[in-house]
């Protein structure tokens, strides 16, 4: 079976580069309701160069990293980034998948962590045609799989939360896909947005309500604060409308956030989590 | 080894110190851990040791620092491969401890509050390479650290330095414990760098 | 018994942590030991999808594991997952206990299951 069957993208727009398109979404050779297939062949770690890197916000930075023979990426998996030093002395850290699948190119949005060992390196000292390990695509359980899904999606992120969310909105884009999809995006200041442009570009059938939690645009109607269980209801999904939900962030926000929407009334058997922990750094 | 990533160093100081195999210096003390941090007051704190035949000595928090302490100053090896030299502590060693205690057992398990483990032979413990820490730096031990006592074993890897440590059980035959079941090396010397089963 | 996902029930919703950081901040900038702090020390069991992919040909983040101790079950991927280097263990986010543990050496890989008394691993119907 082509390995590049994992991305759905790919096969859809012929963005996987290098791999054949074999069929339809709906090929049941290709994919079953949880799209688990035994592997064609063994993660490995994959040899990723730095291509580009573009700046998302003051502390954050996209990197866009060539990985030749990427097998593509269903939307919200991650990757394990490993450093070696010269003197042989090597860490990891995980990073969600920012891109749509797009053949041998692959983005990271790494967000810079004072003191931190690896996200400095990525973000500011690495230069281009440098090189650094990928393990992946990785994660089956946090990832949202266009073609099969149908049912309204809502995306719940928290800071770098927004990640592997903006990974599905991209791939729902690239598809040409109509499901409806609303996120609300909690940061502290307009200045702490990821992807701020693209977001307020905005795509059809995506509402997109950016959450303020320390300063708002002075022309903001909601008042500057945490989420609340009013705004999941305000911009959210009514939960009679059996949304998928995706919930990402650090603990502390996932938590409340998960909270709230059962509390809300959604069932928890549809809200996905993904929470970013201590070795984001 | 992998691809090597250019200029990347990580965080690490170069003093020269004498590493044992296979680890890196570092002068933050990076916390790692089994499971969630158990908070445990001083005033609920004890400290028991039990001998093979069921004997139990136990030391309130009180009892336990009126005894004569100490303040060793050790170098860390972590399984992780990091090493930081020259830490401060405060503590009772277990020669303190073990003094009155009727034992012919020769392995030890040493339990933690949250119901970690540890195993190593008892005669580690004892000729002053060993004890009840309650201070780091010149504070109080802060619980992601182990507070309110760790044991501290330094010349084997820090794993065995129970963080939160409760008790100790004098057992005649070894007995495995938390990560020793799962996988590191039953001794754990960084010299010889037995890290893992087979090392 | 299915999980009751406490920590997805109404009730625990107080969380005093600023959803609109990615962690706390001290100086406007985010620091490496407040990562830690803020997040419990743990992370999900998502993170166990890079290390378990070395053992197993399909996902298992996505299983559903049932708590040998308590019986809740639920997918791997929310299990409370303790790094300790080269040793992960992930817990039951109901009770606790320990599901799995994972120790990576550098020609061994040690699974330890014996906290779940079972997988059910989501595969493709046999064609």
């Amino acid at each position: 079976m082509n390995a590049s069957d994992d991305a759905a993208a790919g096969r859809g727009t012929g963005k996987a580069a290098g791999s054949e398109a074999t069929g339809t979404a709906d090929d049941p050779g290709a994919r079953t309701a949880t799209g688990n297939r035994p592997r064609t062949r063994p993660l490995r770690w994959h040899a990723a160069e730095l291509a580009e890197r573009r700046t998302e916000s003051p502390s954050a930075r996209t990197l866009v990293l060539r990985v030749p023979g990427w097998p593509g990426h269903l939307p919200g998996q991650h990757v394990d980034v490993r450093l070696t030093a010269e003197d042989g002395y090597s860490t990891q850290r995980s990073y969600s998948l920012a891109s749509a699948p797009d053949g041998d190119r692959v983005e990271l949005t790494v967000q810079r962590v004072e003191d931190g060992e690896v996200s400095p390196y990525l973000a500011d000292d690495m230069a281009l045609g440098d090189l650094v390990e990928l393990r992946g695509p990785v994660g089956g359980w946090f990832v949202w799989r266009p073609g099969q899904q149908t049912e309204p999606v809502l995306l719940v992120a928290g800071g770098s939360g927004i990640v592997p969310v903006m990974a599905m909105i991209r791939v729902r884009t690239d598809l040409g896909i109509r499901v409806p999809f609303r996120l609300l995006y909690s940061v502290r200041t307009p200045d702490d947005r990821f992807y701020a442009q693209e977001l307020e570009r905005g795509a059809p059938g995506l509402d997109t309500t950016f959450l303020y939690s320390r300063t708002a645009p002075p022309d903001s109607s909601r008042p500057t604060g945490r989420l609340t269980p009013q705004d999941l209801v305000a911009w959210g999904w009514p939960p009679d409308f059996e949304p998928a939900v995706y919930v990402c962030g650090p603990t502390g926000f996932v938590e409340t956030a998960a909270a709230f929407l059962v509390g809300n009334g959604h069932d928890p058997g549809r809200i996905r989590t993904e929470r970013f922990g201590p070795t984001g750094g | 080894m992998g691809i090597v990533s250019r200029g990347f160093h990580g965080r690490r100081p170069t003093d020269g110190h004498k590493l044992p195999p296979g680890q890196y210096e570092t002068s933050d003390f990076p916390v790692l851990s089994a499971g969630p941090t158990p908070r445990v007051s001083r005033d609920e704190w004890t400290f028991t040791i039990t001998t093979e035949t069921g004997q139990k000595h136990t030391w309130d928090w009180a009892q336990l620092t009126a005894l004569p302490g100490q303040t060793p100053t050790v170098d860390l090896h972590c399984v992780t491969k990091w090493s930081k030299f020259g830490t401060h502590w405060e503590g009772v060693s277990l020669d303190e401890l073990l003094a009155d205690v009727e034992t012919a057992a020769d392995f030890a398990l040493v339990h933690s509050y949250g119901g970690y483990t540890t195993n190593l032979p008892l005669e580690d413990l004892l000729d002053g390479k060993a004890w009840i820490a309650h201070t780091y730096d010149g504070e109080d031990l802060p619980a992601e650290h182990g507070g309110p006592a760790r044991l501290l074993v330094p010349h084997l890897y820090l794993w065995k330095s129970a963080k939160w440590v409760r008790g100790i059980e004098l057992l005649t035959e070894d007995e495995p414990g938390f990560w020793e079941s799962a996988g590191y090396h039953d001794y754990g010397d960084p010299w010889r760098e037995q890290r893992y089963q087979g090392d | 018994m299915t999980r009751t996902p406490h920590h997805l029930d109404s009730t625990s919703a107080n969380s005093p942590v600023s959803p609109g950081s990615a962690s706390a901040r001290r100086d406007g900038v985010i620091h490496e030991d407040e990562v830690h702090y803020e997040n419990g020390g743990y992370e999900d069991g998502n993170a166990l999808a890079g290390p378990l992919s070395e053992i197993f040909a399909v996902d298992v983040t996505a299983a559903v594991a049932r708590c040998a101790h308590c019986g809740s079950t639920g997918p791997v991927a929310m299990l409370h997952v303790y790094p300790g280097g080269p040793g992960w263990t992930a817990r039951c986010p109901d009770c606790t206990h320990v599901v799995l543990r994972l120790v990576r050496g550098p020609q061994t890989a040690w699974l330890d299951m014996h906290g779940a008394v079972s997988l059910a691993i989501p595969l493709p119907s046999p064609s």
